[in-house]
């Protein structure tokens, strides 16, 4: 066993010496295994970060959203539903939401006002006052006064006092929010008393959210349930869709380098000829040159492998994945301005492995094939 | 859903095994019939030459395939979020009739790989390559599974619907629900721990008689796939139970999770590993010990007894640790 060992190290060593006599060839063939990590390790860590975020925001949504449907669209629904709802056994609370969009015509940004829910006591906000996403302030001057100006649909004018900034931590779901008082609310968008965007119900068995459906259907006719399990399955797969997309896109990246590391491979020089002739000559067996070859293969990929993917590692969650966020994330004028949360996962790891070390390897095979079967007389002749 | 990446790796590795087994089984064919090791005919030669090739290739592929295998049941466990009902890698495989017949396929390709990878280790070991043409012999053999593989993989992925309900591991392996799960789920725990237990000193004995005689070996390596499936059977019947610590819960698969320390593959690793080197011990002993072979081979026949012992040790150890740390009071 420990001969083993000795005698791949003596391997490795005259392996690495042999890689660095023919550097430029080696550091060209590294610089684009380490590219192509780099992309494809990037696009996954993203995507992997942003479902994970996806799923950490839903854990504190309502177990099951209820939408009044009108011809297939959706409508304001009546607070008198509240009623029926929390009658129903295993519904822990049933409350109206009140939230919606605001496109600003002087900037083009959209804001999502909301009116806290009576639960939330932390953000509780009084008649004329507002609560703001972080990133209100880089689209619109709230000034010294705190003073935060919107025009309703209805062109009305309406004056806030800023009374708190959401924290950054929250950019994600925070960043274009406002929060106002229920009155405020209803005064800007002049929405009568007793409606509601829609109905959020807080459920004590997860387990029990279908045949509550199937109670609150009944109780609520012309209305559409919007679970949480549901929106979490959209989510990820969307994600992952996206995802998988841009990898299959990036495929035609991977077999140009699949064929860029065949052709370097096969571009055998005349002095590594001789070299291998003479190795063989001396004693060498094909086995041998095949095993040296295979390491000088391993430690490409591995430095690559590794170096690519701290690389990506550093662009997606220190850097925020400049590179590829507009196809991944989508874009806006108010866009929150967020950082993932730092997460590798063993499965991706292995998935990327799969799409670099893998179509190296095979593309490489049979010219290390090649170079080692090569009959000593005939090249050094 | 053929655009989920861990899937888009399955079928890169899954695509790249075909093409090689299939131009390798091209190869066998042509091998079993010429090969003459004592010829010095140019066919030859090249036959020879050849065969680095090919055995490189099978090495990378076949091992592809064991890890692939990995990917497939851990991809099953997380896709599992995106199928209503589903709630591990059972609810996965049930999405549509392809996933059971695509895992057992890739278990079964695992140990044809396993095995053919332990011949060709030997086959080195000799000057004269002296198990050549058995081992080519056993590739033409795996091909048709390679292509099973293949193609019932593709048909699952492919036909993966996520608006399809699927049935969860507490729905399949209960003891009324019928079928080999159900079996499986009723067994009597007391039998099945003597399975797993007395199966495990029935290996020790026979792995003594493996290192004396040939027909020991023999009958190791049938043991062995035997208890593989007793392995399992227990698994199922009793030792998730004390994992879980619920009585009625028997999901081999919920293990792998990591809300339970990822104690399934402590379990399945072993038994995998223990397996494998019965079965290449099996498939080595089929014939007398090559002229070539009889100082190489006996030292490499025990280091596989070992190694089956020890990973059918392990999972014995790692069951045993799992029951003794449960607070599930199964018996008295």
């Amino acid at each position: 066993m420990i001969r083993q060992v000795a005698r791949q190290r003596y391997l490795i060593d005259f392996t690495l010496a042999s890689m660095m006599r023919r550097k430029v060839k080696n550091v060209v063939l590294f610089g684009v295994y380490f590219l192509i990590v780099f992309v494809l390790a990037s696009v996954m860590l993203f995507g992997s970060a942003i479902r994970r975020e996806a799923a950490l925001l839903l854990a504190n949504a309502p177990e099951v959203t209820v939408q009044k449907l009108v011809m297939g669209r959706h409508d304001m629904i009546s607070g008198e539903h509240l009623e029926a709802l929390s009658a129903i056994r295993g519904v822990r609370r049933a409350e109206g939401r009140l939230w919606g969009y605001l496109f600003d015509r002087g900037n083009g940004a959209n804001y999502t006002m909301m009116v806290p829910p009576a639960s939330d006591t932390t953000h509780a906000v009084g008649p004329g006052e507002a609560i703001v996403g972080s990133g209100i302030d880089r689209v619109k001057t709230i000034g010294r006064n705190e003073y935060l100006f919107l025009i309703a649909p209805s062109g009305r004018f309406f004056k806030f006092t800023v009374k708190e900034r959401l924290p950054e931590g929250s950019g994600l779901v925070a960043a274009d929010l406002v929060l106002i008082s229920e009155a405020d609310y209803r005064a800007l968008f002049d929405l009568p008393d007793g409606v509601y965007t829609d109905l959020a119900l807080s459920i004590r068995n997860e387990k029990e959210v279908a045949t509550i459906l199937g109670k609150a259907a009944k109780a609520v006719p012309n209305s559409r349930f919007v679970t949480r399990s549901s929106i979490a399955r959209t989510y990820e797969s969307i994600f992952t869709w996206r995802e998988g997309v841009l990898l299959a896109l990036l495929g035609a990246a991977i077999l140009s380098f699949a064929i860029l590391a065949f052709d370097k491979a096969s571009g055998l020089s005349a002095e590594e000829r001789r070299e291998i002739g003479i190795l063989k000559a001396v004693g060498w067996e094909t086995s041998d040159v095949l095993t040296s070859k295979f390491w000088e293969g391993a430690l490409i990929s591995l430095g690559a492998f590794l170096i690519g993917l701290i690389a990506a590692y550093a662009h997606v969650f220190f850097f925020q994945a400049g590179l590829l966020e507009p196809v991944l994330k989508g874009w806006a004028v108010l866009y929150p301005d967020f950082r993932l949360t730092p997460h590798i996962d063993p499965l991706q790891v292995t998935t990327l492995a799969f799409f670099t070390i893998v179509p190296y390897t095979a593309a490489t095979i049979i010219p290390i094939w090649r170079a080692a079967i090569t009959d000593p007389d005939t090249v050094m002749r | 859903m053929i655009f989920h990446p861990p899937i888009l790796a399955i079928l890169l590795a899954s695509t790249l095994s075909l093409v090689t087994l299939v131009w390798a089984s091209g190869f066998a064919a042509r091998l079993v019939r010429k090969w003459d090791v004592a010829s010095g005919h140019a066919g030859q030669i090249a036959l020879e030459k050849r065969t680095y090739l090919v055995s490189t290739a099978l090495v990378f592929v076949l091992a592809l395939e064991a890890v692939s295998l990995i990917l497939f049941t851990e991809n099953a466990e997380r896709m599992s979020v995106l199928f209503v009902g589903a709630m591990c890698a059972i609810g996965t495989l049930n999405v549509n009739a392809y996933g059971f017949p695509a895992l057992i396929l890739k278990v079964a390709l695992f140990f044809g790989a396993a095995v053919w990878l332990i011949v060709n280790h030997a086959d080195g070991l000799g000057r004269d390559y002296p198990l050549t043409r058995f081992k080519y012999g056993l590739l033409i053999a795996l091909s048709p599974l390679v292509v099973a593989v293949a193609a019932v993989q593709f048909a699952y992925f492919y036909n993966l619907r996520a608006d399809v309900i699927t049935s969860c591991c507490s729905r399949v392996f209960v003891p009324n629900a019928g079928g080999l799960e159900a079996d499986l789920s009723s067994l009597d725990p007391a039998f099945a721990l003597g399975l797993l237990f007395g199966g495990l000193g029935v290996i020790a004995v026979l792995a003594l008689a493996a290192l004396r005689w040939r027909a020991g070996r023999l009958a190791y390596a049938a043991v062995s796939l035997v208890y593989f499936a007793a392995g399992i059977s227990a698994v199922i019947s009793v030792v998730s139970p004390y994992i879980y610590e619920q009585f009625h819960h028997h999901c081999p698969f919920c293990i792998l999770k990591p809300e339970y320390g990822y104690i399934g593959y402590w379990l399945y690793l072993p038994l995998f590993v223990g397996t494998s080197a019965g079965l290449g011990l099996g498939a080595l002993s089929l014939k007398r010990t090559p002229a070539s072979l009889q100082e190489a081979l006996p030292p490499f026949r025990r280091r596989l007894i070992l190694t089956s012992l020890a990973g059918f040790g392990l999972f014995g150890a790692v069951a045993l640790t799992a029951i003794l740390r449960s607070n599930l009071i199964m018996f008295g």
